[in-house]
C-alpha cells in the first residue's frame, strides 16, 4: 500500500468515527507528523484558519482576536494530540451544541457556498500543521 | 445509522439560545464610535444624504406609460410616507404576498407607473428607499398585522438554521454571542433600524438584503437570490424582534 493510500485510509477512519477512541484521533491523518510552523500560519490566516476570529491565544502581532470562544494560549498542555486532533476535525463529537466549525467534516452541512461545496474547512495536510502548532503551545500565559 | 444519530445531534436546539430580552434590546449604533454616531446624527454629515436627495427628486419625477410620479398618487412623503418603513415588510391583500419595502415600490412601479421594475440595488432603488425610509425616522416599528405570522415564522426558522461551511446561524451570534468580539467586529444584536445603510465599507448606501447577504457570504453559506422570499421572510423576522426600537433611516455603519 503506498503512502497516499495510508493516508486516504487514515483519513477515512478519521472522518467516519471509527478511529475516535471517545476522545481523540491518536494517529496523524497523514500518516505524517505536521509542520508547527505552517499551523501557526494557518492559525492566524483570516481566510485560512478562521481561528482568531472566535478565539484569542499567542499571536502579539495579531491586533484584532475574537472573544468567543476560549483562549488557545497552553491549550497543548491540557490536551493530548490527539484530543486536539478531534477537537479540530469535529467538534461537534464532544460538544453537539459547539459553535466551532468541523475543520475536517463534509457531511451534515446545509447550502455550502459554491467554491466551498464538498469540501472541508481545512485539508487532512493543514489539518495535522494546526495540531502540531496547538501541541507546541505549552506555555500558560504569563500574569 | 451513525449519520443517522450525527444528524440527529446537529439539529438538536441550542442549549443556550435565547432571545435577547426586551431590556436589552437595542439598535448597535450605540455601540458605535463617537465619530460613526455624530455621521449618523447630522444630514450634513451622512453621506446617505446624497441618496435622500436624490429619492425626493425620482419621488416627484414622472415615470413609465402612465407619466406619473409618485408625488402624483402619494401627494407630499413627508406625510403620506410617515412611519409607513416602520411597518414593512407588509402583506399586500391584492397578490397575498409579503412584500419588503423595495418589492413594494417596484410593484408601484410595475402597476400604477407602467414603468420597467428597478433593479436590486440600483441607485434608484436605493434612492427611493432611502427617501421614504428617513420618513419614519424615530418612529417604533410597529408591524402587527396577523397576516404576516407565517412569513415571520418562516423567518425565524431561517434565523435559527445552521448553514453554510462553518455551520453557524444567525442566532449563535446575533442572539447568543452579541456585545462579544468577532474578530475585530463587535456583533451587533441585528436589529433593522436604520436600512439602508451608508456602510464605510461598502463606500456607498445598501440595503438590508445587501448586509443579509454578507452575513450569509461569511458563513460560507450559498446566498439567496436577491428579492427572494426568503430574505423578505428574514426581514419580516428582524422587524418583528426589533418591535419598538424606533427607526434610524438613513444609519452609518463601519
Ligand atoms: C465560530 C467559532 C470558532 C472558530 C472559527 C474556531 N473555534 Fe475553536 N472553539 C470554539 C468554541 C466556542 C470552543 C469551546 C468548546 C466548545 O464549545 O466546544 C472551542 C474550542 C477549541 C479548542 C479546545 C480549547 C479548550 O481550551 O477547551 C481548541 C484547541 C480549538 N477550539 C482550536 C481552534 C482552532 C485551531 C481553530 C481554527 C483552525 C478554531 N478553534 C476555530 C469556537 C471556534
Ligand atoms: C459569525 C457571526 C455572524 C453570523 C453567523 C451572522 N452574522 Fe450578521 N453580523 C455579524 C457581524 C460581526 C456584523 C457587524 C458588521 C460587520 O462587521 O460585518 C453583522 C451585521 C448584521 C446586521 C446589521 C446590524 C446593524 O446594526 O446594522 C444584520 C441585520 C445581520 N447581521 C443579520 C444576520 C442574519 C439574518 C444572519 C443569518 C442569515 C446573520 N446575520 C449571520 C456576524 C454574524
Amino acid at each position: 500500500m503506498g503512502r497516499l493510500a495510508i493516508a486516504w485510509a487514515a483519513w477515512i477512519l478519521a472522518i467516519s468515527g471509527a478511529g475516535a477512541q471517545e476522545d481523540a484521533i491518536p494517529t496523524s491523518l497523514t500518516g505524517a507528523p505536521g509542520d508547527a510552523a505552517r499551523g501557526r500560519a494557518i492559525v492566524a490566516n483570516r481566510q485560512v484558519g478562521l481561528c482568531l476570529l472566535c478565539h484569542n491565544g499567542p499571536f502579539p502581532e495579531e491586533r484584532f482576536q475574537g472573544d468567543l470562544a476560549p483562549d488557545l494560549t497552553g491549550v497543548g498542555a491540557r490536551y493530548t494530540e490527539g484530543q486536539l486532533r478531534l477537537r479540530i476535525v469535529d467538534p461537534a463529537r464532544i460538544n453537539p451544541q459547539t459553535i466551532m466549525p468541523a475543520y475536517g467534516r463534509t457531511e451534515g452541512l446545509n447550502r455550502v457556498i459554491g467554491a466551498f461545496a464538498g469540501k472541508p474547512i481545512l485539508n487532512a495536510e493543514q489539518i495535522e500543521d494546526v495540531v502540531a502548532y496547538l501541541t507546541s503551545l505549552r506555555a500558560e500565559k504569563t500574569p | 445509522m451513525r449519520a443517522l444519530a450525527l444528524a440527529l445531534l446537529l439539529v438538536a436546539p441550542l442549549a443556550q439560545a435565547g432571545e435577547i430580552p426586551a431590556a436589552e434590546r437595542r439598535s448597535d449604533t450605540v455601540t458605535m464610535s463617537a465619530e460613526l454616531r455624530a455621521m449618523q446624527a447630522d444630514d450634513m454629515a451622512n453621506p446617505a444624504s446624497f441618496w435622500a436627495l436624490d429619492g425626493q427628486t425620482l419621488w416627484d419625477a414622472k415615470a413609465g406609460t402612465s407619466g406619473k410620479s409618485c408625488a402624483d398618487c402619494h401627494g407630499d412623503a413627508q406625510a403620506s410616507m410617515k412611519g409607513v418603513a416602520a411597518r414593512y415588510p407588509a402583506f399586500d391583500g391584492a397578490t397575498g404576498r409579503v412584500l419588503d419595502l423595495e418589492a413594494r415600490i417596484n410593484q408601484c412601479r410595475t402597476d400604477r407607473q407602467g414603468a420597467p421594475p428597478l433593479a436590486m440595488e440600483s441607485r434608484e432603488l436605493l434612492d427611493l428607499t432611502t427617501y421614504v425610509g428617513l420618513q419614519s425616522r424615530g418612529a417604533p416599528i410597529s408591524s402587527s398585522d396577523p397576516r404576516l405570522a407565517p412569513a415571520i415564522e418562516t423567518g425565524r426558522q431561517l434565523f435559527s438554521a445552521r448553514q453554510g461551511q462553518l455551520n453557524l446561524s444567525c442566532a449563535i451570534c446575533h442572539d447568543d454571542n452579541w456585545g462579544r468580539k468577532l474578530g475585530g467586529a463587535t456583533v451587533p444584536q441585528a436589529h433593522p433600524t436604520g436600512y439602508p445603510i451608508y456602510r464605510l465599507e461598502w463606500q456607498s448606501v445598501g440595503s438590508l438584503q445587501r448586509r443579509l447577504r454578507n452575513c450569509m457570504v461569511g458563513m460560507r453559506a450559498e446566498p439567496y437570490p436577491f428579492g427572494s422570499d426568503a430574505y423578505i421572510a428574514l426581514e419580516a423576522f428582524l422587524m418583528f424582534r426589533a418591535k419598538g426600537l424606533p427607526m434610524e433611516t438613513p444609519a452609518v455603519r463601519p
